[in-house]
């Protein structure tokens, strides 16, 4: 087994970049291949390697499968990508999976969508007085003449909350770069630690197993390609890379706040509170379930107290809904309900004998769908208060530029976000999605879509009707994030 | 109780016929493969007892497979399958189905072999009947009608309980039960809620069912000093096989894969058709019937309702031989998108998808028949959609409602059914509305 070569990796793969609080997210098209590989060669792109002290910019680049094309990429090579990838997020029955219909739909989106997708993206991360010298000088001759800007889509810093005012990026995988993890075995309970394949391609993965990804004979031109570790003879395209999922999520506060304000009768204190069952955390970030107390692999002893915890002592949704955002998101299983399971049990359990409730064994387990999020913030801070007062004439928008890297986009970031956050018939309930991220969009047989059962211990449940649709999607694509070896193969020679 | 029954036709195809016949099929949608329930050929709304139906091409585009043992591919006809699951007997319901829909199921059928005009349809359909080798039902005994009543039961009961939350909200489950066991109870009375009662099982289908249920253990028992002789030479001819046996997983066609996706999500219960040819040779043969004569068997008499081992999102499932012991389809209707139906079978409910689908050419490896295969998850996946075809017409008698909504509604309509509930019965069912 061989280890991660760090100078190859993109940054932001192990970084989130936190104290560089200014970034910005630009979209291109290829104009000119010659001088876009030309930049790409020049381009000072940041890696995975620790620095100390920290670098104060950062700069990491991204393709789509059509940018791939543009780049001159074969056909042969591009086939080898997954289908997803390869399809793009706005191909009409991918939109349908991912709930994008409505408001939604790709071709409301001010960016991207089937036939308009961005090739590239670039990142550019800077501590905030570095920021604008640092993009100045990236955007240079070449850049100008290689590249048509899409969009420059800016962020903010919100201090660690997103939009609505709730802590945000409090839970995140720990990925096994030392590639400790035995797979595949069965994992009984939770765990937070992540095979390194499920991140990074060209690694085993949570099956023990390196996920597919396009395989180069070797020549010239791919000499400087790493081998593949499954196929030795071949030269891993994908290796040390994974993929970017965008979204670009507007999230309208206000609306959000007075819906919470009105369900509350005007109380603001009992609005937070509502907020949270929808949230799945308090403002603070703080769960609604007891810390536990035994520990749980991969999760930091610095966050415990907003960590260390899983729905097992909450097994009917009486203190955190089976529907709030962060449990549907992340529902903190393992691979079988119930921890201390003897063989016999398993070998019950699995031929269905097992447990006989209702809301018993109906979620998948987490392990296989866990995403890396990279995402920030953009437009003002708005708080609830400030919220429930009437907005200004021309009011900027809101929202949440959400990337996420995984190395197998259907059965992670896709599966999270059609089975778990769109899927209205989630872990046995109807007639709901989540309640932050959720278009309400009827569908067939069920014309409502926008409830919240609120179960209660022992007595009848609360149902709240009507949410409103509080995030709308603006813009997406799917995107490859290269290493730095696979960058420099795309650029191509001087001379090529 | 009324079992259900399945029933599938299947006919090649006239090749000059087979663009009118798409043609034909697709009139019948109203989105891509989404039957219209009220189209003219086959109005499917109008059968009270039909719960899945669908007409497929079976156009197998991986025939050239056999070649990975050195077979040339044989030349098979196009076919035209056309499947259901329903109330009751299956003959009884082609009878209805060919009285009231026989000249839209004429003019289909007759773009097929051997249909000339006046085809008796009905014996014509009985004659080109393709039975199950193993069938799988969700929750023997419950029907349209019940599935209906159940649904607008749950309705009702949550529209009152929103309505009445001041009143019954911190009412202890128990009074709670109380109370929405007379709201139902009045509801009835007024005629706004029926719960009919089940019907008496049919004494033919009871006596069967006995026999299958004692008649296949005993069968097996008989036979056991003969297979216990024979087992070490099977477990060593089946271990070489699966050994060599090549495993043929490219990446499915891209425009098939998107294709496939036109016909899929637009409902929360989806179809899955997969067709292959089985590897060749009498041991791969003996298996793929040894294995599906058990999940048959273990589906028909020790399954609990509602369930397939873990899985709880399957509706009906079948597997069918295609005329002939070469190729076989699996047909299923599952909730969900298909990534996750996969998903869940592979972390579920390995050991059976290995067992019934690895004596199909090109399956991943496995050993022991249950361990590996599809834990090779993405050639596993690669492997399905490559075998998946596109059901033309599909119909679901009931949009809208899951497999465990369906469970669901059954539980509370068992609760309402129980005049008094212990603390714990009545608490378990207060947390299911």
């Amino acid at each position: 087994m061989s280890e991660v070569d760090y100078a190859d990796v993109q940054g932001l793969l192990r970084f989130g970049y936190g104290h560089m609080t200014s970034a910005s997210y630009v979209l291109l098209r290829v104009k000119n291949a010659h001088t876009a590989k030309a930049w790409l060669r020049s381009a000072q792109v940041t890696t995975a390697v620790a620095q100390k002290p920290p670098p104060n910019t950062a700069m990491n680049i991204a393709f789509t499968a059509p940018g791939l094309r543009a780049l001159g990429v074969s056909e042969s090579i591009i086939s080898g990508f997954p289908h997803e990838f390869r399809g793009g997020m706005g191909q009409e029955s991918r939109a349908r999976q991912l709930g994008d219909v409505g408001t939604n739909a790709p071709s409301n989106w001010t960016w991207g969508g089937h036939g308009h997708e961005p090739h590239a993206l670039v990142m550019f991360f800077a501590e905030p007085d570095q920021f604008n010298p640092f993009i100045q000088r990236s955007r240079d001759r070449n850049w100008s003449e290689a590249f048509e800007e899409i969009t420059s889509l800016g962020t903010s810093d919100l201090d660690g909350d997103e939009p609505f005012g709730f802590s945000d990026g409090i839970s995140q995988p720990q990925i096994d770069w030392e590639q400790q993890l035995k797979r595949p075995c069965t994992q009984l309970g939770y765990t937070n630690v992540s095979a390194l394949g499920e991140f990074l391609l060209g690694y085993r993965n949570e099956y023990g197993k390196i996920t597919d990804r396009p395989l180069l004979e070797p020549d010239a031109a791919t000499e400087g390609l790493l081998n593949a570790q499954d196929a030795p003879t071949k030269k891993d395209l994908a290796r040390n890379g994974s993929y970017l999922v965008m979204r670009q999520l507007e999230q309208d506060v206000r609306c959000f706040w007075k819906f919470l304000y009105d369900q509350a009768g005007g109380n603001l204190a009992n609005a937070y509170q509502l907020g949270a069952k929808m949230v799945g955390r308090t403002r603070a970030g703080d769960p609604l379930v007891p810390m536990q107390s035994e520990p749980i692999p991969g999760t930091d002893p610095h966050t415990a107290s907003q960590n260390q915890f899983t729905y097992e002592s909450d097994p009917v949704g009486a203190r955190c809904p089976f529907g709030a955002h962060v449990r549907r998101t992340n529902p903190r299983n393992g691979d079988f309900p119930g921890r201390r399971l003897s063989l016999l049990r398993k070998l019950v359990i699995m031929l269905g004998f097992g447990p006989k409730g209702f809301y018993e064994d109906l979620t998948s387990s987490v392990r296989f769908h866990r995403i890396l999020r990279r995402g920030r913030e953009y437009g003002s801070e708005l708080s609830p208060e400030e919220a429930l007062q009437p907005p200004p004439p021309n009011e900027s928008a809101r929202g949440l530029h959400f990337i996420c890297l995984n190395a197998n986009i259907s059965r992670q970031f896709e599966f999270l976000q059609n089975a778990w956050v769109a899927n209205t018939k989630f872990s046995g309930l109807t007639g709901e999605s989540d309640p932050i991220l959720g278009n309400r969009e009827s569908i067939p047989g069920c014309p409502i879509t926008s409830n919240l059962v609120m179960p209660a211990e022992g007595t009848l449940r609360r149902r709240l009707s009507g949410l409103p649709q509080f995030v709308t999607m603006r813009g997406g694509a799917y995107f490859f994030l290269p290493s730095l070896r696979t960058l420099r193969y795309f650029a191509g020679s001087e001379t090529g | 109780m009324t079992p259900q029954s399945n029933f599938m036709v299947l006919a090649p195809i006239i090749p000059e016929r087979e663009t009118e016949l798409r043609q034909l099929l697709d009139s019948m949608n109203r989105a891509p493969g989404q039957a219209d329930s009220n189209n003219s050929l086959l109005p499917f709304a109008e059968f009270d007892t039909l719960h899945f139906a669908r007409f497929v091409i079976l156009d197998d585009k991986t025939t050239e497979d056999v070649r990975v043992y050195g077979l040339n591919p044989r030349i098979y006809p196009l076919y035209l399958a056309f499947l259901g699951d329903v109330d009751g007997d299956a003959n009884a319901f082609l009878d209805k189905l060919s009285k009231r829909a026989g000249k839209g199921l004429g003019k289909i059928f007759s773009c097929c072999e051997g249909f000339p005009p006046d085809t008796d349809l009905l014996a014509w359909m009985k004659q080109h009947d393709a039975p199950a080798i193993a069938a799988y039902v969700n929750w023997r005994g419950r029907t349209v009608r019940r599935i209906r009543e159940e649904a607008a039961l749950y309705e009702a009961l949550e529209n009152y309980l929103d309505q009445n939350h001041s009143n019954l909200g911190g009412l202890p489950p128990g009074e709670v039960h109380e109370k929405l066991r007379s709201f139902v109870g009045a509801e009835q009375s007024a005629g706004r809620l029926s719960l009919s009662r089940e019907r008496a099982t049919p004494i033919g289908w009871q006596i069967k069912n006995l026999l299958h249920m004692i008649g296949v253990p005993l069968l097996g028992l008989l036979l056991a000093p003969l297979l216990l002789v024979l087992a070490p030479f099977y477990i060593f001819a089946l271990r070489r096989l699966e050994k060599s046996d090549p495993v043929v997983c490219p990446s499915a066609d891209h425009k098939h894969s998107e294709n496939l996706s036109r016909f899929e999500d637009h409902d929360v219960t989806n179809q899955f058709t997969a067709m292959g040819s089985l590897k060749p040779g009498l041991v791969r043969l003996l298996t793929t019937i040894g294995v599906l004569k058990t999940v048959n068997y273990g589906a028909r008499h020790i399954t609990r309702p509602g369930r397939l081992g873990r899985i709880r999102s399957i509706h009906f499932a079948r597997w069918v031989f295609v005329a002939g012991t070469d190729r076989m389809i699996f047909c299923s209707n599952y909730d969900g998108s298909v990534e996750s139906y996969m998903d869940d079978f592979i972390n579920k409910t390995g050991f059976g998808l290995n067992a019934s689908f690895s004596n199909g050419i090109g399956y991943p490896r496995t050993n022991w028949l249950v361990r590996d295969g599809c834990i090779d998850e993405r050639n596993y996946k690669e492997y399905l959609r490559r075998h998946t075809l596109p059901s033309q017409v599909w119909y679901k008698a009931y949009p809208g409602l899951s497999a465990v909504d369906l469970e669901r509604n059954t539980r509370i309509r068992q609760g309402l059914e129980i005049s008094s509930m212990t603390a714990e019965q009545a608490r378990d069912w207060v947390a299911l509305l």
